[in-house]
């Protein structure tokens, strides 16, 4: 149960510009749904943002980072910041609801106490409320990542999505994973979305022409809203270029820069960048393009419980899984926000009551599924999450996997940002195993490797994600391994990050010029063979019935 | 030019990377890779010696590159294009390819304006320099690095 004081401390965090007015809601000392809600409206304007909530249609706990490391510029900047010193920062208490929304720390005892979040027919209830509350002044916005990562997304080639969110009534999108659908499919989807799929950063190769729309405009509270979407730069690097292999993306500073001043030429008071950049990515970009009011960021899936000012623009990052929804009301005169409120209103699944509508309309989708998704595996005893610079522990059981059921020395796995966390004790259904790896190119690969070329894709992936300027950081975090360690120094330049390779059985330094096996997935290659990571993962998790993960000593990080 | 040479290296990184199942493999061929002092040495030779100035060049390149085999670049200078103040030539040099002299413009006041695209390859990360030479004998330079990665692990 959420205690006043609870609620207080999640109040002050929320946001630095909270109004006065959700204290009082927090009187009747249970926090309710209106207390979620509870906001002292400001201005014209009232934007809504999701993010990254990567498919995830029910309810499910999601563990924040307990290593998230920033380089150069940002170090010690949120969202670099995990813990302790999160909370410190922001001015919150260690076992709180806002501990448990924000951070790792004691998560699985939070969990318990908190219960689930996310679901979208609990956001859907928020939505509706804060629609009728500001009718014709609300723009509902999502910043991508939201076709991918659960069974009946993958099953549906990311239709699920699609009908959910015109249902939820988007307003408009970017996007990043969409894309591993391909050409055709996103194509298709685009067509039947109803709402405007935003991305002006691609062009085709051929003759680097656009795509995509790049702006749409809205007109809300008597304010004309430039809306302008900015696609995950880096799509065909992170993810397979033959899936899209006529499409070329990109930061294209000048390009956002020629929007923005197209927006205002075309009269418009409010310019919202809609990124899927990543935070690091967005941050550079608002110091550097002139006329952006507000960036609502995506990607990196940070929860950040205040608006970042870089500038006169306001950066919201708004988590992910559906985990929260971002509310920030802005007052705009003469063209320039002159006061805003911000609320990062966290989605908890107990305390919201879920919109009949919605919840319909996902038991529809899961409904021809249902036997599959709830089918049990196994057992956990152990927390398993993904989350983090390195290793999570849902990631040791995948590599544990790859290398008992492909028989390799050494496994390797995408540090994807997504993936629903399981506390100890809980089932492991299939369900389950897609959450953390329903990707289109899931085929499990065994390949001969030299230490050599490992430790190249462990400087290149480190690189991508530690490089100090972020208009170069280009995927997720750092590719897992198994049955290997390494020491790494993020703050070391590209090539030199990595030292001390050992094989965990027997402890012997990974020799550059022998030849290992190793097993992995996720490959960005076309034509890769091997059986899909889910299976393999079920078979495992089947042949042990309870699971077992210690936290991770495979990863020393040093330097920093 | 440059690209022509190129071609006859063999292995293209794309079959390279084809040729390997992996989350990637870092198998570059062992090509004889040109140095940054080299470049250097190319760079005073283009401009006889001056110092490229910064400014009124700029040079547009991707930050990683999507398929190091075609990078698209785009060179632009500021300049009037008279027969007084024109860009005389732009060179495109590629610190740490085999060959680092990408490409060469050579440009007169009929151009009209001093503006030049094409794609080139680039056989790993590396610094990209762009050296445009004014009809005043007067050199000015836009660097930009490009990653060329193995990819995957996308976020």
């Amino acid at each position: 149960m959420l205690t006043r004081r609870d609620f207080l401390q999640v109040a002050a965090a929320a946001a630095a510009a909270l109004p006065a007015g959700l204290a009082q809601a927090a009187e009747s000392g249970v926090v309710t749904q209106s207390d979620l809600l509870a906001f002292k409206p400001v201005g014209q304007v009232t934007l809504l943002n999701f993010c990254d909530i990567h498919a995830q249609l029910v309810p499910l706990y999601f563990r924040e980072p307990s290593v998230n490391i920033g380089i150069g510029a940002v170090r010690g900047l949120p969202p670099h910041l995990t813990g302790k010193n999160f909370l410190n920062h922001f001015g919150l208490k260690a076992g709180t609801r806002a501990a448990y929304m924000f951070t790792s720390e004691d998560f699985t005892a939070l969990a318990r106490r908190y219960g689930r979040v996310g679901g979208l027919d609990r956001i859907a209830t928020l939505v509706k409320a804060i629609r009728a509350e500001r009718p014709g002044s609300t723009l509902l916005l999502d910043s991508g990542d939201t076709w991918q990562g659960s069974y009946t997304a993958l099953k549906s080639r990311g239709e699920d999505m699609v009908d959910a969110m015109r249902l939820l009534g988007v307003d408009a999108m970017t996007a990043h994973w969409e894309f591993t659908y391909g050409t055709d499919r996103v194509k298709e989807l685009v067509d039947k979305l109803g709402f405007a799929f935003l991305a002006g950063n691609v062009r085709d190769t051929e003759w680097d022409e656009e795509v995509f729309r790049h702006t749409a405009f809205f007109d809300r509270g008597g304010i004309k809203v430039a809306v302008i979407g900015q696609a995950f730069p880096y799509t065909p690097v992170a993810n397979p270029r033959w899936m899209i292999p006529g499409w070329s993306f990109g930061i294209r500073e000048d390009g956002m820069q020629k929007r923005v001043d197209a927006a205002r030429a075309a009269g418009a008071q409010l310019v919202v960048m809609l990124s899927h950049n990543g935070f690091d990515a967005d941050r550079k970009m608002a110091q550097r393009v002139r006329g952006i009011d507000v960036v609502l960021t995506g990607h990196t899936h940070d929860a950040i419980p205040a608006v970042v000012p870089v500038g006169s623009t306001l950066l919201v990052a708004a988590g992910s899984h559906g985990k929260f929804l971002a509310r920030l009301d802005l007052e705009v005169k003469g063209g320039k926000v002159t006061d805003y409120a911000f609320k990062l209103i966290p989605v908890l699944s107990d305390a919201i009551a879920p919109d009949p509508e919605m919840a319909a309309q996902v038991a529809k989708i899961r409904a021809p599924h249902k036997a599959e998704l709830s089918r049990v595996l196994g057992r956990t005893d152990s927390l398993l999450y993904r989350r983090g610079n390195f290793n999570g522990t849902f990631d040791d059981l995948i590599c544990q996997a790859l290398l008992h059921e492909r028989d390799a020395e050494i496994a390797l796995s995408p540090g994807f940002r997504w993936g629903a966390t399981l506390l100890p004790g809980q089932d492991i259904t299939v369900e389950d195993i897609y959450n953390q790896t329903a990707i289109t190119y899931p085929a499990a690969y065994r390949m001969a490797m030299t230490g050599k070329a490992i430790k190249a894709v462990l400087e290149d992936v480190a690189d991508n994600l530690f490089n100090p300027d972020p208009y170069y950081q280009q995927g997720g975090d750092m590719v897992r391994v198994g049955g290997m360690s390494y020491i790494i120094d993020p703050t070391r330049p590209s090539g030199k990050r990595i030292t001390d390779m050992r094989l965990s059985r027997g402890g012997k330094v990974i020799d550059p010029a022998k030849t290992y096996q190793v097993a992995g997935w996720a490959s960005v290659n076309q034509g890769t063979q091997g059986p899909p990571i889910w299976d393999l993962v079920a078979n495992y998790v089947t042949g042990r019935k309870v699971v077992k993960v210690p936290e991770g000593q495979l990863v020393k990080v040093v330097g920093v | 030019m440059s690209d022509r040479a190129l071609g006859r290296a063999g292995l293209t990184r794309r079959q390279i990377l084809i040729g390997t199942a992996g989350i990637g493999l870092m198998a570059m061929p062992r090509w004889v890779q040109a140095t940054p002092a080299e470049a250097a040495a190319a760079i005073a030779k283009i401009t006889g010696g001056a110092k490229p100035a910064a400014g009124r060049i700029t040079l547009r390149l991707p930050q990683i590159a999507e398929n190091g085999n075609s990078v698209q670049f785009a060179v632009a200078v500021d300049s009037p294009m008279s027969e007084a103040d024109h860009v005389k030539s732009i060179h495109v040099i590629a610190e740490e390819n085999p060959f680092p002299q990408v490409a060469t413009f050579y440009l007169s006041p009929a151009n009209g304006k001093a503006e030049v695209t094409m794609r080139m390859r680039l056989a790993k990360t590396q610094t990209v320099r762009a050296i445009a030479v004014m009809s005043n004998g007067s050199a000015y330079e836009a660097q930009q690095e490009v990653k060329v990665t193995i990819g995957g692990c996308g976020g």
